[in-house]
C-alpha cells in the first residue's frame, strides 16, 4: 500500500480553497454540514484503499498534531 | 530638527505660470506626490519628458501607512538611481512566521534562491520612501533634467476638449489654470481628478476594522513577518508585527466591525491592547496610531483619452499582501515608457490602451489574491471559518496544509502574458518564469547584476551570442547588449534565462518586462516583436 499524501499536492491551492468556500455560500449550518458530509464519502471512493483512509481518520480526529 | 515629515519639503513658491496671459501648456502634468506619482515624474524625468509634478500638500505623507517595499519596487526605483539609499535606510527581510492560538503554525522564506541583487522585502515608512524619491528629484533637477514638483498646489477641476487636458489649480495666492496633454492622476484612493471626470470605482467593502500602532521599543523579535490567528492577546481576531527602522515596530491589530472609532483610538485603549501583545513590562512609546478599513475595488478602465489613471486612485486593494503601493510602482514603471515614445512620435497614441489592459490584468491579480487573503483571515459565515480553524490546526504537522494558509500572497510583479505587446517565444524550451510577458528576473553578470545593466531604452540581449550594431534603420533607441553565461559562476543566468539551451536573445522592453525570445539572432523577427512591442508603427 501506498501512504497518505500529507505532502502539498493541490496545483492551485488558493483556488482550490476559494471554490471550497464558494460552495458553501448562502447554506445553512445543517445543509453545510450535508454537503461535507456528502463531499468526503466522494472523496474517499476516489481514494479507495482503505488503510489510507483509517490513517487519514486518524490524523482528523487527533486535532491535527 | 523636526521630523522628516513635518518639514515643508518642496514649499509653495509662485509660478510664472499664475501670471501668463494665457494658461501654460504642459506636455505631461503628474498630479499627486506620493509613491507612485514621485515615481512617474523621476522615469519621465529620465527619460528627458517635461513633466510637472503637483501636489496640494509641501511634504511627504505622516504616519507609516505603506510600510513593505517589494524586490520588484527596489528593482525600479534602482533604474530610477535610488534603490541604494532606500535599501540602506530599510529593514531587510526575506521570512515570516505565522501562528495560530499560542502555536508556531508554518514559517516561509520568500527569497530561497541566490543570485538576485535585491532582498524579497524591506520594511520603510512611507514618508522615507518619498523623502529619498525627493532627493532623487531634486538631483535630476540639479542635472538639467525637466522636471518641476509645485506644493500648495491644489487640482480643483479637470475638464478635457480637442485641444487638450485643462486643469484649475488652488495656490496661497488664489487660483490658475494649467493645460495638459497627458495628465496621470496618482491622487490616491478619493482620487479628486476621478470625481471630476464622473468615473467609476466599483468593489467590495469588507466590514472589519484594523488599528495600527507604530511603536518605539528595544525588542529582540527577529527581522520577520509574524502574523497570528486568533492569539490569545487578541482573541477571534488577527494580529500582524513588522520591524521598520528607527527602532519603530508595526503592529496591526484587528478589531472586528462593530467598534467605536472614537473610543478605540484613544491611548488609554490602546495601551492595554499593546500591553496584552507585547507584555506588561514591555517599555514602548506610540509614535502614530490609525484606524483602517479596506476596499477592493478597481476603476473599469485605467486610460480615460490622455488622463492616466495610476495607484489607489484606480484601484485599490486589502493590505494583506503589500500590494497596494508595490503595483502602484509598477503602473508608473508601465506608464512612463509608452508615454515617452508616444511624444517622441515613436509609437501611436494607441499604445497607451496596453497600459490600460496590462494594469488592469495586473489589478485584477492583486485583487484576487488580497480578497482570498482577506476571506481566508476574516472568515465571513461559521462553515469558512471551521476550515480555516482546520487548515490552521492541520499545518503544524501536514506540510500539505501549509499552502492553504493564508496570511497575505505578498506582492509579485504580473506577468503579462496575454499582452498583445508580446512577441514569439521561440526559444525551445525557455524557462516559465522568462517567458514574453514576464519581467526580467535578476540575476549576477559578472560583478554586477543583469537588471542594472540593462538601462532605460528597448535592450536587444544576446546570451553566449554576438549581435550585430541595432542603431541605424529602426527609428526606436535600442540598445544592444551581450553577456556570457560564464560571467555568472552561481549558474543562475542559465537556469534563469537559457533552460536547456546554449544561447538566447532576448527583447526587453524598457520596464524590463520581457518582449520576446529566440535561439539566434533573427533581423527580420525581432522587427516584428520590436512593432509589437511598440504599438505597432515603427
Amino acid at each position: 500500500m501506498t501512504d497518505l499524501n500529507t505532502a502539498p499536492n493541490l496545483t492551485d491551492a488558493d483556488g482550490f480553497y476559494e471554490a471550497l468556500i464558494a460552495a458553501h455560500e448562502g447554506l445553512t449550518p445543517e445543509q453545510s454540514t450535508a454537503l461535507n458530509a456528502r463531499l468526503i464519502l466522494l472523496l474517499a471512493n476516489h481514494v479507495g484503499d482503505r488503510d489510507i483512509l483509517l490513517d487519514a481518520l486518524r490524523k482528523a480526529r487527533g486535532t491535527g498534531r | 530638527m523636526a521630523d522628516i515629515f513635518e518639514q515643508a519639503l518642496y514649499p509653495y513658491r509662485r509660478s510664472p505660470d499664475q501670471d501668463a496671459a494665457a494658461p501654460a501648456r504642459h506636455p505631461v502634468i503628474v498630479v499627486g506626490a506620493g509613491p507612485v506619482g514621485l515615481a512617474a515624474a523621476l522615469d519621465l524625468a529620465l527619460k528627458d519628458v517635461p513633466v510637472l509634478l503637483l501636489d496640494d500638500n509641501d511634504r511627504v505623507s505622516t504616519g507609516s501607512r505603506a510600510i513593505c517595499f517589494a524586490k520588484r519596487t527596489l528593482e525600479i526605483m534602482d533604474r530610477l538611481g535610488c534603490g541604494q539609499p532606500l535599501v540602506d535606510k530599510g529593514v531587510t527581510w526575506n521570512k515570516g512566521k505565522v501562528f495560530f492560538d499560542e502555536r508556531k503554525v508554518y514559517e516561509f522564506d520568500l527569497l530561497a534562491e541566490a543570485g538576485h541583487r535585491r532582498p524579497a522585502f524591506i520594511n520603510l515608512q512611507q514618508f522615507h520612501f518619498e523623502a529619498v524619491l525627493l532627493e532623487r528629484l531634486r538631483e535630476l533637477q540639479a542635472e538639467g533634467r525637466p522636471v518641476e514638483i509645485r506644493g500648495r498646489n491644489k487640482v480643483t477641476g479637470v475638464t478635457r476638449d480637442d485641444s487638450g487636458i485643462q486643469l484649475t489649480v488652488e495656490t496661497p495666492d488664489g487660483p490658475y489654470t494649467l493645460e495638459a496633454d497627458w495628465l496621470v492622476a496618482c491622487d490616491g484612493a478619493k482620487s479628486p481628478i476621478r470625481s471630476f471626470m464622473g468615473l467609476d470605482f466599483h468593489g467590495r467593502i469588507f466590514e472589519d476594522n484594523f488599528l495600527i500602532a507604530d511603536v518605539k521599543m528595544e525588542a529582540d523579535f527577529p527581522t520577520e513577518r509574524w502574523f497570528w490567528f486568533d492569539p490569545p492577546f487578541n482573541r477571534g481576531q488577527s494580529a500582524l508585527l513588522h520591524k521598520q527602522p528607527d527602532g519603530v515596530w508595526r503592529i496591526d491589530l484587528q478589531l472586528g466591525w462593530d467598534i467605536d472609532r472614537e473610543v478605540e483610538m484613544r491611548e488609554e485603549n490602546v495601551i492595554p491592547r499593546l500591553k496584552a501583545m507585547l507584555g506588561e513590562e514591555a517599555k514602548f512609546s506610540l509614535e502614530w496610531i490609525s484606524i483602517y478599513t479596506f476596499q477592493c475595488r478597481r476603476m473599469e478602465r485605467f486610460a480615460h483619452g490622455r488622463v492616466l489613471f495610476a495607484g489607489d486612485s484606480a484601484h485599490q486593494v486589502s493590505p494583506f499582501g503589500a500590494r497596494g503601493a508595490n503595483s502602484g510602482i509598477q503602473d508608473a514603471d508601465n506608464l512612463a515608457w509608452k508615454l515617452k515614445l508616444i511624444l517622441d512620435g515613436t509609437a501611436p497614441e494607441s499604445l497607451m490602451e496596453s497600459y490600460n489592459r496590462e494594469r488592469v490584468q495586473a489589478a485584477d491579480e492583486n485583487i484576487l489574491n488580497s480578497t482570498r487573503s482577506t476571506d481566508f483571515i476574516t472568515p465571513k459565515s461559521d462553515i469558512s471559518h471551521v476550515f480555516r480553524d482546520a487548515v490552521l490546526d492541520l499545518a503544524e504537522a501536514h506540510p500539505f496544509a501549509r499552502p492553504l494558509v493564508n496570511s497575505g500572497r505578498l506582492s509579485v510583479p504580473a506577468t503579462h502574458a496575454g499582452s498583445d505587446l508580446n512577441g514569439e517565444d521561440a526559444l525551445p524550451g525557455g524557462p516559465e518564469r522568462t517567458r514574453p510577458g514576464a519581467p526580467a528576473v535578476d540575476a549576477p553578470v559578472g560583478d554586477g547584476w543583469l537588471l542594472e545593466s540593462l538601462g532605460t531604452d528597448i535592450v536587444l540581449l544576446g546570451i553566449n551570442t554576438s549581435l550585430p550594431d541595432m542603431s541605424g534603420g529602426d527609428t526606436l533607441p535600442v540598445t544592444v547588449l551581450t553577456i556570457e553565461t560564464e560571467d555568472d559562476r552561481l549558474g543562475a543566468l542559465r537556469e534563469r534565462y537559457l533552460g536547456r539551451n546554449e544561447q538566447a536573445v532576448y527583447l526587453i522592453r524598457p520596464d524590463q518586462h520581457i518582449a520576446a525570445r529566440w535561439p539566434t539572432y533573427d533581423r527580420k523577427a525581432i522587427s516584428a516583436a520590436l512593432t509589437a512591442a511598440t504599438g505597432g508603427m515603427s
